[in-house]
C-alpha cells in the first residue's frame, strides 16, 4: 500500500525527527502507483504498473547539508538513514546561500486527488487503448498513443514544526493518428486530475479528423502570417514565459526582464493590455501542489496584469538579500481568455494559418526569449474567413513576448498540460522555412 | 521529479539556468557507498537462473534478466558556491520474456529469490495478457550464448574513487579562473555514471559489465549592463566513455585551431577552457550581427556531432522508420522504400557514416548490448548512399539482416530495453587536409564551433542549428566574430552539399549525455565522431530581435 494517510505520514515523520541530532532536519515522504500503456501501428507495445515509496531525510549543521533516501520504513532503516544523512551533512561543504528551514506554514487546500484516477487498473488501460485503436482501424488509419496515470501522496515535515500533506492523481493521454499512405497526421492531447473526464475515443476522434483533413498539404511561401493557434499550440509556446520570470536572473542582468542600465522591468507594460497571466494552486480545473520544493506556500499570484509585469518569483535566499517577501514559482499558469470561438476567429481572418500544434521548440536567444520550432499534425490555410486547404509544415522563429504584443483575439481558456490556455489569433507571426514532414 | 521532466528541463537550452539536483535516479546515498562492491557474480547467477526457470515454467519461450546497479555522482557549483552534491544508487532487476509470441516486462527492487520469481511470473502474465491484442508476433534474430563473460570500460582512474573534495576544488578553480578573466557568472558541473550490469538469457549468456561515463561542463556568462545585454559560452568538452583521466588535460591531446581556439581530443583542460570561455563570452557582446544569406559552413566536430545526431542518427533508428515512435519523437523520411532502391543519395560521395558501439573513449562503448548481443561496427551511409539502419533482435528480419546490430539499451533496471542510437560518426576524409587549409579555400563562409540551439522536424527533414562560436570567413581568412547566427537546411540537401572533410588527425568525439526517447521517456548517452567538414551554400538566418 503505497499511499499513506496524513496521520500515517505524520507519525513516520515525527519518528524520524525524534531520531535526529542535527541542527535542522527535514523529512519528505512520497509514494504512489503509476501505470502506463503504449501502442503504435494499431497494436499495444508496452504496458506496466509500479508502486514506489521514498523517504528522504535532509540534515543540516550550520550551513552544511546532506541527505539520504530509503524505500523501507521500519524503525531500523529509519535510524540508519538519519545517521547516514547526518554523516553526509557533516562532511559537506558550506552552502553560503543556505536558508534556515521554515516554521509552520499555512497551505491552501487543493483538490488534486480523484477516486476515478486512483482506481485505474490494467483493464482500464487496455480498454482506453482499444477505444483509441478500434475507430482508427475502422477508417483505415493508424493510431499511436500513450496513457500514463498516477495516484500518490507527498508529505513534508521538519524539526521547526512545518508539516504538509497532499494526495494527487493525474492522467495524461496523447494520440497521433496517421493515414495509411502517410500523407496526413493528426494529434490530440488531454490531461486531468480526474480520469472521469477522459474519453480516449472522443480524443482520438479529434486526431482522426485532423489526420484525414491534413492529407495532400500544399506548400505556401514562408513569411509573416496572421496565425490562429489552438490552445495546444498556444500552450506549447506561451507556457515558456512562466519559466523565465525568475527575479534573480533579472536582477543579475541575464533575463528578458533585465533593464538596460541595470535593474528589472517589473512594473513595465511589456504586453498587449488584454494579457493577464496568473497562477492559482486551487484553480478547480488545474489544481496543483500547494507548496514548492522549498516548502513555500503556493498562493494565487498575478504575473502579468493588463500587460504589465506584476511579479517575478523570488527564492527565499534572493528575497532575503533583496529585502522582499519570497514568491513561489508557479506550477501551472492561467492565461485569461476572451469571448471568441475558434470559428469566430477563422471567420474574421482574411488570410492566415491555423496551427494545431508546435513541435521541437528550442530556445534560440534567452535575451529576447526567441524560440524556434515547427508546426506539426495539422496546419491549414485560411482565406476570406474559411479554411481553404491543409498546408505543409513551417519552421518558425518567434518570441512569445512579441506574440503577446500582436494579439488580435482571444478564445476561452482550456486545460492543456496543467495550464489554462486560450486559443488565440496573433498577427505577424514569423515562419522562416518550409518542412516536408508529415 | 519524473525522469521525463528532467529531459524537458535539460533541453530548454538555457544551460546557465539548469536547476541542480533534480535529475537523479535512485536513492541518495553517501559517496563512500558508491564504492561498496555490489552483489558477487556467483550470487547474481543463482538469482538469474531463478528468473529464467520461473519464466519458463509459466510458459515463456525466451527470457532475459538484467540485475543492475546504477550509480551516479553529480556535482553542481556556481561562482564560489557548491550548490549540490548528489550521490545516487539504484539497484534492482528487470525481467523480459516472450510468451505467446508477445513481449512482457516486469521489474522489482526486491532482489531476493522470492522477489525475482514473482517478478518473472508477472512478466509472463503481462505478455500473455498483451498477446490478446498482438497482431505481429515477435521473431528474434538468433544470437549465440557467450557463457560466463565480463567486460569493463578501459578506464585508468575510477571517478568514484577520486575524493569529492578534489572534484569540488577543480570546479571552484574553474569558476575562479572564469571570474578572474571577465565572467560575470559561471556555473560548472561534473556528471559521473557507473552502470554495473549483469545480463543473463535463455540463450546461455551470463554477461557482467562495468561501464563508466563522465561529463565535465560549464557555462560562462558575460554581461553588458549598460546595454542590457548578456551572452554565454559553454564548455567545449565532450561527455566521454572514460574515467577521471579525461580531466588530465594532457598537452598531447590538445589541438591548436583557427582564431586561437584550443580543441580537446581525449583529454580535457577544464580550467584553460574556462579562461578562453570568459574571453569569448565578452567578445560575443560586441560581435557583428550576421547578414543573412548563403554561406559555406566550416563545422567543427564539437558542433557537427549534434547535426549528425539529429539528421542521421535519429532518422535511421528502425523503430522510428516503422512508426513505433509516431506519437512522440515522430517517424522518419528515410523510409524502407528509399533504402530498398540501393541508390538513395543521402549525401555527397564524400559522406561515409558508420554506426558502432566499439569506438574507444565513446559513450556508446560496451562489450554487449542490453539483450546480450556482442557489439560491433557497421555502415549506415556508404559513399553518400543509404545502406543500413540501426536494428535490434526483433527488428533484424525487417531489413534482411541475419543478426542484430547490438544497439539495445535500457537506462535502468526498471526500464524496458529497446532500440537506442549507437555512436554514429562521419568517417574522416582520405586526403590530407587541416582545418586551416580548409578555411583557406572558402570565399564567403562561417566557421562554427560548439553546440547551440537545435531543432528538427518529426521526420527529420528541416532543421535549424545555432552554435557557441561563429567566425566570419572572407577570401580564405577569418576576419572576426559573428553573432545571431543559425543555419537552416533540409537533411538530404545539407549532406549533399558536403564538399570537404578534414583528415584523421582532426577527428574528435562529440557526445550527448541525456538523449531522450520513448514513452515513458528514457535517457541514453551517445557519441558522434567527425573531422571538421565543409558544407557549401547553406542558408543562414539572423536570430537577433528587439523586444
Amino acid at each position: 500500500m503505497a499511499i499513506l494517510t496524513q496521520e500515517q505520514a505524520k507519525q513516520i515523520i515525527d519518528k524520524v525527527l525524534s531520531y535526529a541530532k542535527a541542527d535542522e532536519t527535514e523529512v519528505n515522504i512520497s509514494g504512489g502507483k503509476t501505470g502506463n500503456i503504449r501502442y503504435a501501428r494499431n497494436t499495444v507495445n508496452t504496458s506496466g504498473e509500479s508502486n514506489e515509496i521514498n523517504l528522504n531525510i535532509t540534515s543540516v549543521y550550520g550551513k552544511k547539508s546532506g541527505s539520504a533516501t530509503i524505500n523501507e520504513l521500519d524503525d531500523e532503516s529509519l535510524k540508519r538513514a538519519v545517521s547516514r544523512s547526518e554523516e553526509i551533512a557533516q562532511l559537506a561543504p558550506e552552502n553560503p546561500e543556505y536558508m534556515p528551514m521554515l516554521g509552520p506554514q499555512k497551505y491552501a487546500e487543493s483538490r488534486t486527488f480523484a477516486e476515478a484516477t486512483d482506481k485505474i487498473n490494467p483493464e482500464y488501460r487496455a480498454k482506453a487503448a482499444i477505444d483509441s485503436i478500434q475507430p482508427s482501424k475502422e477508417k483505415d488509419l493508424t493510431a499511436a498513443g500513450y496513457l500514463e496515470d498516477y495516484s500518490g501522496f507527498s508529505a513534508m515535515g521538519n524539526s521547526k514544526g512545518m508539516f504538509g500533506y497532499n494526495k494527487r492523481t493525474s492522467v495524461d493521454f496523447s494520440v497521433t493518428v496517421r493515414t495509411a499512405d502517410g500523407t496526413g497526421s493528426g494529434y490530440a492531447i488531454r490531461d486531468f486530475n480526474d480520469a472521469a473526464l477522459l474519453d480516449t475515443k472522443n480524443v482520438t476522434n479529434i486526431a482522426m479528423q485532423k489526420a484525414m483533413a491534413s492529407t495532400s498539404a500544399q506548400a505556401i511561401e514562408p513569411g509573416k502570417y496572421t496565425v490562429i493557434l489552438e490552445p495546444t499550440a498556444a500552450s506549447d509556446l506561451l507556457r515558456l514565459i512562466s519559466r523565465s520570470m525568475d527575479a534573480r536572473s533579472a536582477d543579475e542582468g541575464r533575463s528578458f526582464l533585465s533593464k538596460k542600465g541595470g535593474g528589472t522591468r517589473l512594473g513595465e507594460k511589456l504586453f498587449d493590455e488584454r494579457v493577464n497571466i496568473y497562477s492559482d494552486p486551487t484553480h478547480p480545473d488545474i489544481p496543483s501542489s500547494p507548496w514548492t520544493n522549498e516548502g513555500l506556500p503556493r498562493e494565487k499570484t498575478k504575473w502579468i496584469e493588463n500587460g504589465v509585469v506584476k511579479n517575478m518569483y523570488y527564492s527565499r535566499y534572493w528575497a532575503e538579500l533583496k529585502g522582499v517577501e519570497p514568491i513561489a514559482s508557479p506550477s501551472g499558469i492561467i492565461i485569461e481568455g476572451g469571448d471568441q470561438s475558434l470559428a469566430d476567429m477563422i471567420k474574421s481572418t482574411e488570410r492566415g494559418v491555423l496551427v494545431t500544434r508546435f513541435w521541437y521548440i528550442r530556445a534560440v536567444d534567452p535575451q529576447t526569449l526567441l524560440y524556434t520550432g515547427l508546426t506539426r499534425d495539422g496546419t491549414f490555410y485560411i482565406e476570406n474567413g474559411q479554411i481553404k486547404f491543409p498546408v505543409k509544415n513551417f519552421r518558425f522563429n518567434e518570441s512569445p513576448i512579441i506574440m503577446l504584443n500582436n494579439i488580435e483575439a482571444l478564445g476561452k481558456a482550456e486545460r492543456v498540460s496543467g495550464s489554462m490556455i486560450p486559443a488565440m489569433k496573433i498577427r505577424d507571426f514569423t515562419f522562416t522555412s518550409l518542412s516536408d514532414a508529415v | 521529479m519524473k525522469r521525463r521532466d528532467f529531459i524537458q528541463l535539460s533541453s530548454l537550452g538555457f544551460g546557465a539556468m539548469m536547476t541542480p539536483g533534480l535529475m537523479m535516479m535512485g536513492n541518495t546515498v553517501s559517496a563512500e557507498q558508491l564504492l561498496q562492491p555490489g552483489l558477487a557474480n556467483a550470487a547474481k547467477k543463482v538469482l538469474a537462473d531463478i528468473a529464467l526457470n520461473a519464466a519458463k515454467s509459466k510458459g515463456a519461450t525466451y527470457t532475459d534478466v538484467r540485475i543492475g546497479r546504477y550509480l551516479q555522482q553529480f556535482l553542481f557549483t556556481r561562482e564560489k558556491n557548491v550548490q549540490n552534491i548528489s550521490n545516487a544508487e539504484s539497484f534492482g532487476v528487470g525481467i523480459r520474456v516472450i510468451a505467446d509470441g508477445t513481449w512482457g516486462f516486469s521489474a522489482t527492487s526486491d532482489v531476493t529469490p522470492d522477489g525475482i520469481k514473482a517478478c518473472a511470473e508477472t512478466a509472463v502474465a503481462i505478455a500473455k495478457a498483451n498477446a490478446k491484442l498482438q497482431i505481429e508476433p515477435v521473431i528474434l534474430a538468433p544470437v549465440k550464448g557467450f557463457g560466463e563473460v565480463s567486460w569493463a570500460t578501459p578506464i585508468t582512474k575510477n571517478a568514484f574513487e577520486i575524493p569529492v573534495k578534489d572534484k569540488i576544488d577543480l570546479l571552484l578553480k574553474v569558476n575562479n579562473s572564469a571570474m578572474d578573466n571577465g565572467a560575470a557568472f559561471v556555473t560548472s558541473n561534473l556528471f559521473m555514471v557507473n552502470e554495473q550490469k549483469y545480463f543473463a538469457s535463455t540463450d546461455g549468456s551470463y554477461i557482467d559489465q562495468d561501464i563508466h561515463r563522465i561529463w565535465p561542463t560549464f557555462t560562462v556568462t558575460a554581461i553588458d549592463k549598460a546595454e542590457g545585454k548578456f551572452r554565454t559560452r559553454q564548455s567545449l568538452s565532450a561527455p566521454m566513455g572514460m574515467g577521471y583521466e579525461y580531466l588530465d588535460g594532457l598537452a598531447s591531446e590538445k589541438m591548436a585551431g583557427p582564431a586561437g581556439l584550443i580543441s580537446y581530443r581525449n583529454s580535457y583542460d577544464m580550467v584553460e577552457d574556462a579562461i578562453a570561455a570568459s574571453k569569448h563570452a565578452n567578445e560575443k557582446l560586441t560581435a557583428k550581427s550576421v547578414a543573412p544569406g548563403k554561406y559555406d559552413l566550416v563545422l567543427d566536430p564539437d558542433h557537427l556531432g549534434l547535426t549528425i545526431h539529429e539528421s542521421v542518427g535519429h532518422p535511421l533508428e528502425l523503430d522510428r522508420v516503422l512508426g513505433y515512435e509516431a506519437n512522440y519523437a515522430g517517424t522518419s523520411f528515410a523510409t524502407l522504400d528509399k533504402w530498398k532502391t540501393k541508390d538513395f543519395k543521402y549525401g555527397s560521395d564524400l559522406v561515409n557514416i558508420v554506426a558502432d558501439k566499439v569506438q574507444p573513449f565513446s559513450l556508446g562503448l560496451t562489450g554487449y548490448d542490453d539483450e546480450g548481443v556482442k557489439c560491433k561496427e557497421w555502415d549506415l551511409i556508404k559513399n553518400g548512399v543509404l545502406v543500413n539502419y540501426q536494428a535490434i533482435r526483433d527488428q533484424a528480419k525487417i531489413i534482411d539482416e541475419s543478426e542484430s546490430h547490438g544497439c539495445c539499451y535500457a537506462d535502468n533496471w526498471n526500464s524496458v530495453q529497446f532500440q537506442r542510437m549507437p555512436n554514429v560518426s562521419l568517417r574522416p576524409g582520405k586526403d590530407k587536409l587541416s582545418v586551416q587549409d580548409m578555411i583557406k579555400g572558402v570565399e564567403k563562409g562561417i566557421y562554427i564551433v560548439g553546440r547551440g540551439s537545435y531543432s528538427i522536424d518529426q521526420q527529420r527533414y528541416n532543421f535549424q542549428f545555432g552554435g557557441q562560436l561563429f567566425y566570419e570567413i572572407k577570401n580564405g581568412e577569418i576576419v572576426g566574430m559573428l553573432e545571431d547566427v543559425a543555419y537552416q537546411s533540409n537533411t538530404q540537401e545539407f549532406w549533399n552539399s558536403c564538399a570537404q572533410i578534414c583528415d584523421q588527425d582532426d577527428y574528435r568525439l562529440f557526445g550527448t549525455f541525456f538523449d531522450g526517447k520513448g514513452q515513458p521517456s528514457q535517457v541514453s548517452a551517445v557519441s558522434h565522431g567527425s573531422s571538421t567538414t565543409r558544407f557549401n551554400g547553406v542558408n543562414v538566418i539572423n536570430t537577433g530581435r528587439r523586444i
